[in-house]
């Protein structure tokens, strides 16, 4: 099995998502940006935020156009820098925000920061630290689907560092023996915190890794939105169908430090420019213009709207109260 | 003469080490071109070259294995884990491997697994954790948890040179907040022995890591109210220092246990244990335990700080215990 390399310039597949879908697409990219904007570069210099702060600027377009067709009913197991999973499954600006304010109203009720958060109900799965945990773990999800007789699927999210893990190694051959419904999605930011991909693996993809599990293993443009919409469509279908597990890695870049504590002073400049310019909402934008499907004042519309969302839910969330001390007691059975 | 920090201290025994024996590597994630993600390796690319400062995938089993490899060739690898917290996913080359080579064949391996564990920074359940009594549990290992800037010096070195493994837990709350004077000479600080923090008389408080300062703290607020605290400092957990627990209990016929590690399973236990088998007729009160609850380390601040010991916790147990 070969993985395709797949080099695109213009966003365009064959058969586009009806223009809701696309519109959609276009808010939770633009969510997600701004909201992570809010995090990183004002709560958290404000210190409104404690602890560590990660986002995905820059990569929005994967968790967005992989998670914006899945059901209900599917499972998503996202990484660090999956934002807009949070908000496409439903999670409120309200209870992402006093997340990371540690407030009582937060994911976890103040038990944990940041983007390790879950709610079962909204069919997503909390993150723990320790990268490529979750790769077995959404391969168990996808083995009680099938046992089970459901169509569902589960998506499971990690970076490129993460493949460099023994557990996802396990967690992937183990999907693919099984042929349990699961898409496994890489973030390929190139970095891993200091560490460029070239010093994380002899192989030139992650995509390449699948060929030795015996699953199909797929490259787009991960700042194609598009793209990224039409490789986990296929995916996810083919998962639904019974066809088993696919690996698509999303070629993108990290557009910030690894936290908002790091310069990254390591990475080229050059590679910023590189990678702005492909930047993946800004390209999208044009991609609709272009189509029709929105002028610039409908995009300035969108933008006073996603603001004025967010504005509501930080002065909720700010005013949210802290758990209270003992509240560090509960939820443990002794 | 300058004040070096507890951080720094640790790196300088590194380097130092490194100057003075070849065979001294360091590997782990980020630890060449960024330095570490604490800066402990700050530096040490540029002196040393990218053979000895390698910066690995992700891939905590892969680095210990590799380590104890290389170790079991006569290298002297000294392994970092980014936290500690992720020294789990290494568990099984350390717990397993490394801790059973010589029992079984003879053969030492002397590597050093270190990282920053423990809490008061707000880093959540994943990067807050204190994994010490996982490796304590394990016969084969040796287990260090330095508090000082001297201690995190002159352990290092110790563990660098000693011919087993050695997990060494530096704390992070501790990296830029303390510091002193070194002197110059090249110092180790041995394994196995414990430090008298405090002399006191009537009541010996036995801990280690930051809690040090929070039992030297509550110390000075007792001695107001004319209560006399001894604090021990244990510093190795494995060996520990059987005599100097020991000797203190003896001293003040009165003991409180203190660690920022979850109760159940914890140190205290263990000592607990020891005392009342070997010095219960000395005892003129109940062995106290001050210590985590036994729950993951909560992130909101509120929580956190219920979390970890504090010396108003000390200052109540210490007075209950002095009017027993
Ligand atoms: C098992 C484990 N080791 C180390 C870390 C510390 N760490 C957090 S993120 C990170 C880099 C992750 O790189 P990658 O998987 O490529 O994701 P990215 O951050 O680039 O999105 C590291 C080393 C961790 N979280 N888990």
């Amino acid at each position: 099995m070969k993985s395709n390399t797949l080099t695109r310039d213009a966003a365009s597949p064959v058969i586009l998502p009806p223009e809701k879908t696309l519109l959609d697409m276009l808010y939770y990219m633009k969510l997600t940006r701004e909201l992570e904007f809010r995090i990183e570069r004002k709560l958290y210099r404000q210190g409104k935020i404690v602890g560590g702060v990660y986002v995905g600027r820059g990569q929005e377009a994967i968790a967005v156009g992989s998670c914006v067709d899945l059901r209900r009913d599917d499972v998503v197991c996202p990484s660090h820098r999956d934002m807009g999973a949070y908000l496409i499954r439903g999670m409120s600006l309200r209870t992402i925000l006093a997340q990371y304010m540690a407030r009582k109203t937060g994911a976890t009720r103040g038990k944990d920061g940041n983007m390790h958060m879950g709610d079962l109900s909204k069919g997503l799965i909390a993150f723990v630290s320790m990268l490529g945990d979750n790769v077995p773990v959404a391969t168990g999800i996808a083995l009680s689907f099938k046992t089970r007789g459901q169509d569902r699927v589960t998506l499971c999210f990690f970076g490129d560092g993460a493949t460099s893990r023994g557990d996802w190694h396990e967690g992937i051959n183990m999907a693919s023996v099984f042929k349990v419904p699961v898409v496994f999605i890489c973030n390929n930011n190139q970095y891993a915190y200091s560490t460029p991909l070239e010093r994380q693996m002899a192989v030139e993809n992650i995509a390449d890794r699948a060929e030795a599990y015996g699953l199909p293993g797929e490259i787009v443009d991960g700042n194609d939105i598009l793209a990224v919409w039409d490789a986990a469509t296929r995916a996810i279908q083919r998962a639904r169908a019974g066809g088993g597990p696919t690996l698509i890695e999303c070629k993108t870049f990290r557009m910030t430090g690894h936290s908002a504590h790091d310069d990254a002073g390591y990475v080229p400049p050059e590679l910023f420019e590189f990678w702005e310019e492909r930047d993946p909402i800004s390209r999208f934008e044009r991609f609709l213009m272009d189509r029709g499907f929105i002028d610039k004042s409908g995009i300035d519309e969108l933008q006073r709207r996603i603001n004025h969302e967010i504005d509501e839910a930080i002065q909720i969330a700010e005013k949210d109260p802290f758990p209270e001390p003992e509240d560090c007691l509960k939820d443990v059975y002794y | 003469m300058p004040l070096t920090t507890y951080v720094e201290a640790i790196r300088q025994g590194i380097w130092e080490e490194m100057e003075k024996d070849e065979r001294v590597f360091v590997l782990g994630e980020d630890v060449g071109i960024y330095g570490g993600a604490f800066k402990v390796t700050a530096g040490m690319l540029e002196r040393f070259g990218e053979w000895r400062v390698i910066d690995t995938p992700i891939s905590e089993s892969g680095i210990v294995g590799t380590a104890i490899g290389a170790a079991l060739m006569g290298m002297r690898p000294v392994a970092e884990m980014q936290f500690a917290d992720f020294i789990s996913c290494a568990f099984d080359q350390i717990t397993n491997f490394a801790a059973k080579c010589r029992y079984r064949w003879g053969a030492g391996v002397p590597i050093v697994v270190r990282g920053p564990s423990g809490g008061g920074v707000h880093g959540g359940p994943f990067h807050s954790q204190n994994p010490e009594m996982y490796f304590v549990h394990t016969p084969g290992l040796k287990v260090v948890c330095p508090a000082t800037a001297y201690d995190a010096k002159g352990l290092i070195k110790a563990a660098i040179r000693d011919p087993d493994p050695v997990i060494y837990f530096e704390h992070k709350f501790l990296y830029r907040r303390v510091k002193e004077e070194l002197p110059s000479d090249d110092f180790v600080v041995p394994i196995g022995k414990a430090a008298i923090r405090r002399n006191g008389t009537d009541i010996t408080v036995i801990t280690y890591g930051a809690m040090i300062y929070i039992a030297l703290e509550a110390a000075k607020e007792l001695e107001k109210e004319g209560i006399d605290l001894h604090v021990l400092d244990l510093r190795s957990l494995l060996p520990f220092d059987n005599e100097a627990v020991l000797e203190s209990v003896k001293k003040t016929n009165k003991v409180i246990l203190l660690h920022e590690d979850t109760q159940i399973g914890g140190f205290a236990g263990e000592l607990a244990a020891v005392i009342s088998e070997q010095a219960f007729e000395y005892l003129d009160g109940p062995i106290r335990r001050i210590t985590a609850p036994n729950t993951p380390v909560p992130y909101s601040p509120p929580l956190e700080e219920f979390f970890l010991p504090k010396v108003s916790d000390v200052v109540r147990v210490a007075r209950e215990l002095y009017a027993y």
